[in-house]
């Protein structure tokens, strides 16, 4: 604001005072795997580039990826990206100013904390 | 004492001063993202393990290497954008500036050498 104090104003989330709740872990989660998504879109590109690079090297590369560790980071990648993508279309739900009575955002909270593992299971079992 | 009504010192403002421009391309970048985003998991996914020959048959043919590329281009704006938004809730000054740069470049340089990639496997 053009005359206001700009030095202490507090930043948002007042995380301190605030209980957490269902929607609010389920709000502050599609942030955490929005950003340990890099971890899996990194290791991909690896493995992309190393394919487009040479025989020896996609099997450096793809060795990583499918051992045990990378093999854990790839499917909870995969549980994160379904976690992300049906707390997003939630967002875009909240945002269209529907659901936002608490039963229904608690409900919406379950099916996307469901909903994410068992797509994730899915996915696992189709690919 | 500045004669501004509240009206014309929230006008324009908003945690980035770009009012909602931000989290309009939010909506539809994560629009798009959540249409190409399950195919381009069954591609991968297939992908993900099987020999040198079959990953360069799969992304030369044009729908996996065009659904590739969107979700990495797309993606990684998404991610940017969400990524600087965090940033600006938890930081100030000197560090958010240096954040927000740093993101912004790491993303466009994953993007350029994923291009590079499908681009190298694709032609």
């Amino acid at each position: 604001m053009a005359d206001a104090n700009p030095g202490e104003r507090p930043l948002s989330p007042h995380l301190s005072i605030y209980r957490p709740q269902l929607t609010s872990i389920t709000s502050i989660l599609t942030r955490i795997t929005g950003l340990s998504l890099l971890l899996g879109a990194v290791l991909t590109v690896w493995w992309l580039l190393a394919a487009a690079i040479s025989p020896d090297y996609y099997a450096v590369a793809n060795g990583a990826i499918t051992s045990m560790p990378g093999d854990l980071i790839m499917t909870l990648s995969l549980w994160a990206l379904w976690y992300h993508y049906l707390a997003g279309l939630r967002h875009l739900y909240f945002d269209a100013g529907k659901g936002l009575d608490v039963a229904t955002a608690e409900k919406l909270g379950w099916a996307v904390i469901i909903g994410s593992v068992v797509l994730t299971i899915l996915t696992l079992f189709i690919v | 004492m500045r004669y501004l009504t509240d009206r014309k010192r929230a006008e324009g403002r908003g945690a980035a001063h770009t009012g909602t421009s931000h989290h309009w391309y939010m909506q539809v970048s994560g629009f798009g993202l959540a249409l190409i985003v399950p195919t381009f998991l069954f591609i991968f996914g297939r992908a993900l393990g099987s020999s040198h020959a079959e990953v360069l048959e799969t992304f030369s043919r044009p729908v996996p290497a065009i659904i590739a590329g969107l979700v990495l281009l797309v993606g990684m704006q998404h991610f940017r954008k969400g990524a600087q938004t965090a940033i600006e809730d938890y930081t100030k000054k000197s560090t958010r500036k240096a954040l927000i740069m740093f993101v912004t470049a790491f993303s466009y340089g994953l993007t350029a050498t994923g291009l590079y990639a499908l681009a190298k496997i694709a032609l």
